[in-house]
């Protein structure tokens, strides 16, 4: 009936399942998954890699729906990860599992109330919570970094929630996808 | 003769009744409080073709000290350039304590003398000279002159403010370190990136900046040579590299690295480049001000819950709580004379500059800016002004306050977005 501990049900069984995350793809997976032994692609040229069945593909950064939420916002001074950011911790935490060549820069920022100083403290809190929930669900520390930018770089420039709001965020940039 | 000095005496009184008028016509001045305690001054066009600006430069850096009130251009009839001019009983009905006049001759030489109206004396006569380039900066030093007499107080008109404009939002912005005159006047950019620039410190003799810029793709710490522009990265360590201050002697540069995991205070010995830590605390340790003598740091912190201010050994070892009042205080900026520390107060939705004062043993605050979003508090190097960062309307400014908070003036920065300032030491008179 509640739309929330539906969400929440269906958060928890994703747990447990490793490829419960192509249920929210936009799109239908490629027919014909990137093979191991197919040399079109330039990435078998450069690193001996081979996916396993199942495993992201660097194509799904872009297509699935859980891996294209690209930025996770918080609470006012508070620097937990929202529970509504655990699905897309999962699908990237699983993409970083399955793509150990992958690199993530974690780009934590504030909104501008109060000290600059201070600010860029609480965004790399807000990184370095985002990195560890992904280490908790078994992506490498070093495959994710993170730069904290403070109140320096907002995506909006107005002084009120709304604003406020969109700039309390950690950005995920994959530096090698 | 008697009618002549009648007809004066009336028309002084019709002008009086003007000035308020006057006074409510000058931009980007704001009285906060009375000005009854400030002294009055008449600062007269100087003769000669620069002679009116050079005037008003230094009326405004009078008024916006809060200790003058200079009299509004409008109210003098007598326009005296020189001593035989001076018409003492006509300064004495407009209620002026001091008279300033001058003239300016050739290319650029301004002479100038400050009378004390009610002693019917002359107490200062000087001649200063420069290139018709220099006219600024040489009212400006005539400002810190008369400030000097009066208040006994070296004057801080002829300083600069270092600060960060930022054009554009978001991943496009334009960032960049401008220098300009402490009036905001002459801005000139020294340094300027696609990625975030902040935190502009002077060294002590006022040549160099250091700052922060994210052009690498995280924050690192930079020494620029402002004379030659070449720089130095001194800082790119993982994390955190911000909060740069030099300490009184120059030798050292404090700052905050998060090397360790978080913000920690370290202090970076500028000749061997050898780092020592100085607050060791799981949580938020930044923002580091030196005291006068280079033997405390004060920095904000949140190891008890919120950020507050603490201080510590520059050498490390325990710190110890100043700030008590308000649930957020942050970033400390120290008077000359470390008697008075200025903070961002938090309260609610609203942040401002505070001021604490421990001149008389016991902390007493006073709130010194009206909000709602300032911070980034620097003192002049006189300890009578200070500058922050604020808004206007939905741009940030820069603002000038009195130490006493009476007097706030919105300075004419370009930019669209100004903020971060940082005032400079005093430069060496020439």
């Amino acid at each position: 009936m509640h739309p929330i501990p539906r969400l929440l049900f269906v958060a928890m069984a994703c747990v447990g399942m490793a490829a419960c995350s192509k249920k929210v793809k936009e799109t239908p997976p490629p027919a014909t998954p990137a093979a191991p032994t197919a040399p079109s692609t330039g990435e078998a040229t450069t690193a001996p890699y081979t996916p396993k069945p199942g495993a992201y593909t660097q194509a799904d950064l872009d297509r699935d729906a859980c891996l294209r939420i690209r930025a996770f916002y918080f609470d006012l001074d508070r620097d937990n990860v929202k529970s509504e950011a655990q699905n897309a911790i999962l699908c990237h935490a699983k993409y970083l599992r399955d793509r150990p060549m992958a690199r993530l820069t974690l780009e934590g920022h504030t909104d501008e109330r109060g000290s600059q100083e201070y600010n860029l403290g609480l965004g790399e809190r807000r990184g370095n919570a985002v990195a560890q929930a992904l280490q908790a669900q078994g992506a490498s520390a070093s495959q994710v970094i993170v730069v904290s930018y403070g109140e320096e770089r907002p995506e909006c420039r107005e002084s009120n929630e709304a604003c406020w709001s969109q700039n309390r965020r950690v950005d995920l940039n994959y530096t090698v996808p | 003769m008697a009618t002549a000095y009648l007809k004066r005496f009336l028309l002084s009184l019709a002008l009086i009744a003007f000035a308020g008028l006057a006074r409510a016509q000058q931009a980007e001045v704001d009285l906060v409080g009375g000005r009854d305690a400030a002294t009055p001054i008449a600062v007269v066009p100087f003769g000669g073709d620069a002679g009116v600006e050079i005037a008003s430069i230094i009326r405004a850096d009078l008024a916006r000290s809060g200790q003058f009130r200079p009299l509004a251009d409008a109210d003098m009839v007598e326009r005296p350039t020189e001593t035989s001019e001076v018409n003492f009983p006509f300064w004495r009905t407009l209620g002026q304590d001091w008279l300033l006049v001058g003239r300016v001759v050739g290319d650029l030489a301004v002479q100038y003398e400050l009378f004390d109206v009610a002693g019917q004396q002359r107490v200062l006569g000087q001649v200063k000279s420069g290139p018709g380039s220099a006219l600024r900066d040489i009212a400006h030093q005539i400002a810190d002159d008369v400030y000097e007499k009066i208040t006994g107080t070296r004057g801080a008109f002829w300083t600069r403010l270092a600060y960060v404009t930022v054009e554009g939002v978001g991943k496009a912005s334009r960032y960049s370190i401008m220098v300009s005159d402490a009036d905001g006047h002459g801005a000139r950019s020294v340094a300027s990136y696609g990625a975030p620039l902040m935190s502009p410190a002077w060294s002590p003799d006022g040549r160099s900046l250091a700052y922060v810029s994210f052009e690498s793709g995280n924050s690192a710490i930079y020494v620029q040579d402002l004379a030659s522009g070449a720089r130095e990265r001194v800082t790119s360590f993982p994390g955190i590299n911000s909060a740069p201050a030099f300490s009184p002697d120059g030798r050292r540069l404090a700052m905050t690295l998060s090397r360790s995991g978080d913000p920690e205070i370290y202090v970076m010995d500028l000749g061997s480049r050898g780092l020592t830590q100085v607050t060791r605390q799981s949580g938020i340790d930044t923002a580091p001000a030196w005291s006068a003598d280079g033997a405390y740091l004060y920095f904000t912190s949140d190891r008890g819950g919120r950020p507050q201010v603490y201080r510590a050994s520059a050498s490390g070892g325990a710190a110890t709580r100043v700030t008590f009042e308000g649930g957020y205080n942050a970033d400390p900026a120290l008077s000359p004379d470390s008697k008075k520390t200025a903070v961002v107060q938090g309260s609610g939705n609203s942040y401002r500059i505070a001021l604490m004062d421990t001149s008389l043993g016991s902390a007493r605050w006073s709130p010194l800016s009206p909000g709602s979003l300032d911070e980034s508090p620097a003192f002049a190097p006189n300890g009578s002004m200070l500058v922050y960062a604020g808004r206007d309307g939905s741009r940030g400014a820069l603002y000038v306050i009195s130490a006493d908070g009476r007097v706030r003036e919105r300075l004419p920065a370009a930019g669209a977005d100004v903020r971060d300032p940082a005032w400079s030491p005093y430069r060496p008179v020439r």
